[in-house]
């Protein structure tokens, strides 16, 4: 039995979370600092690297105290190493939580690990589907990220394809941010797109039929002009047909890619994945062609510590802890 | 008693161990800025070549700012992580506290200055007295010239030292009553940290790790911006109107 202490703190969610054997969450603490950036319109770094100083202690605590692994032998607690996301992120960020994690494993003499936090994301699934069969194809889409990976087992990714410009959480939130929806502009969208007509606007679908890379930008200006056109355009439906557009290209592809490569099982990842349309239409895709669908939890796809801590049991395993001399990467790349 | 000092408020990384018997082992680095990096080997350095095991830390020092916003959240974060998972109380200190400190056998005013980046610095006035120094000013951020502008009022003999004296000695030297400090005395040290901090350990002026706070004098960029930019769009607006 191995248990690791996790902490993430790469953009705007300072959170922390232990995790069993890679797979039982016994605590998993997430702290939003939404409210805090909120008026930017977006994560503002300095911010952020502020917030998490403050509150990374207050969460470990919490973390430490609801699994109940406070005291172990010697008055260390029950645990076998401690984790942080070393990156991508925003540097002032990250560097609070591997400064943390590295501090922490020194004061109880445990391995550090430092971890991915893509492959966290990648990870976050097999907290509640620990049988996932491999091969797979992972749609992970989030604020910072929108990319297809093709994944054969733990450590063992192959990028199929990924955004040549914004990634799908970015054009949700600066299409939000143009209605005047507010921010996050994921939750907004969904929210308010409910009441509106997903066929009122036909945006355009950006390299829809070739490969798997995607596009976001233009969709973007597609909607901010349609929007200086039609200034009495309602605007829950440019929201719904802005949702939809984003969600057809996605799921389009992500279907493409596990029908071409013959895989068994596909798998939404990253904070776009709590999206209901693209969770919706994963499943119906899913149905369709016969694929074992793995939409795991809203509080699984958006940045957490378990996931993390799934992450850091595999790297242990495969290969060791981190030195205590690792740097953080805010370009860190999965593969 | 054993304390940790950890110090990353300017470009040098540091730490040192000590207690009753004065600084037992000290660290530090001023290359390339890599605090994240340094700091944690650093410690577990320190530890060894002292013979000192985690658990027998007490209490763990470190230097709140105001400084580098980088470095202060390695050294604070790192500090913070220490002392929770020891369970052991905090104290924190200036950093132009710890510069002061260094150069206190003067009767001259002094003046510790920290680049703040912004065209600013971080500064403070201190006096010697028995067993340290007396600060006797606030805690400040100004431009250099603000500062220089300060000092000759005062009349007095000024010791001004600090990274802020080193990168604006033309506009802070100018004055014959001015003295500059030199690099040897630019950076707030690890030991001076530890020293400092025992008779408050002694004393019991304790914080614990969720409560203490960084020193930042001045808000954060973007705050200043949007605060910049809101303005601007009331005067716009006004004009208009
Ligand atoms: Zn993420």
């Amino acid at each position: 039995m191995s248990r690791i202490l996790a902490i993430e703190t790469s953009c705007d969610e300072t959170a922390a979370a232990v995790v069993e054997d890679g797979r039982r969450v016994l605590s998993s603490v997430v702290s939003s600092q939404v409210d805090l950036h909120a008026r930017y319109g977006g994560v503002v770094p300095e911010l952020a690297g502020r917030a998490h100083v403050e509150l990374l202690t207050p969460v470990v605590a919490e973390a430490l105290l609801e699994a109940g692994v406070e005291n172990g032998a010697d008055g260390r607690p029950g645990l076998d190493a401690v984790a942080a996301t070393v990156g991508p992120g925003l540097i002032g960020a990250l560097l609070v939580g591997v400064s943390a994690a590295k501090a922490m494993a020194l004061a109880w003499g445990l391995p550090f690990v430092g971890v991915n936090h893509l492959e966290g994301h990648l990870a976050a699934a097999f907290l509640e589907e620990p049988e996932l069969e491999f091969p797979l194809v992972v749609l992970l889409v989030s604020g910072g990220h929108t990319m297809l990976v093709r994944m054969d087992g733990p450590g063992r990714y192959r990028l199929l394809g990924q955004t040549i410009d914004d990634a799908a959480g970015e054009a949700f939130d600066k299409v939000a941010r143009f209605l005047g929806l507010g921010y996050p502009g994921g939750p907004v969208i969904d929210q308010v797109s409910i009441e509106g007509d997903p066929k009122a606007v036909e945006f355009p679908r950006a390299l829809m039929d070739e490969g798997y890379d995607f596009s976001f930008s233009g969709l973007k200006t597609a909607v901010i002009t349609y929007v200086r056109k039609n200034p009495d355009a309602p605007v829950a439906d440019v929201a719904a047909s802005f949702q939809e557009a984003v969600v057809d290209v996605l799921v389009t592809k992500a279907r493409r890619a596990a029908l071409d490569l013959g895989v068994k099982g596909l798998c939404l990842a990253g904070g776009v994945a709590a999206n209901s349309l693209l969770r919706e239409r994963t499943l119906d895709v899913c149905i369709a062609e016969g694929l074992r669908p793995f939409i795991p939890s809203r509080s699984l796809c958006t940045d957490n510590a378990a996931m993390i801590g799934v992450a850091a049991a595999w790297r242990l395993d495969a290969a060791g802890p981190s030195p205590l001399d690792l740097a953080a990467d805010p370009n860190l790349r999965l593969i | 008693m054993i304390i940790l000092g950890i110090e990353t408020a300017t470009a040098r990384v540091g730490c040192a161990l000590g207690g009753v018997e004065g600084v037992l082992a000290e660290f530090h680095s001023s290359r390339d800025r890599r605090h994240a990096e340094t700091l944690a080997p650093a410690i577990e350095f320190l530890l060894r070549a002292a013979h000192i095991e985690p658990r027998e830390i007490s209490v763990v020092a470190v230097d709140a700012g105001p400084g580098l916003f980088t470095g202060l959240r390695v050294g604070v974060a790192t500090a913070k992580a220490m002392a929770q998972s020891l369970r052991v109380p905090m104290i924190g200190l200036s950093s132009l506290d710890l510069l002061a400190f260094g150069v206190r056998y003067t009767d001259r005013l002094i003046v510790p200055v920290i680049d703040a980046r912004r065209a600013e610095v971080y500064y403070a006035k201190y006096r010697h007295v028995p067993g340290g120094v007396q600060r006797v000013s606030e805690y400040r951020v100004a431009s250099p010239a603000e500062v220089a502008g300060e000092l000759q009022a005062t009349r007095e003999n000024c010791l001004v030292i600090g990274d802020g004296a080193l990168r604006y000695a033309g506009v802070l030297g100018s004055e014959a009553s001015i003295e500059l400090g030199t690099v040897g005395n630019a950076y707030p040290s690890p030991g001076a940290l530890v020293e400092l901090a025992h008779p408050r350990a002694v004393r019991e002026e304790f914080v614990h790790p969720s409560e203490l706070e960084v020193m930042y004098l001045r808000r954060s960029d973007a705050e200043i911006n949007w605060d910049a930019r809101e303005r601007g769009g009331e005067a716009g607006a006004a004009a208009a109107g």
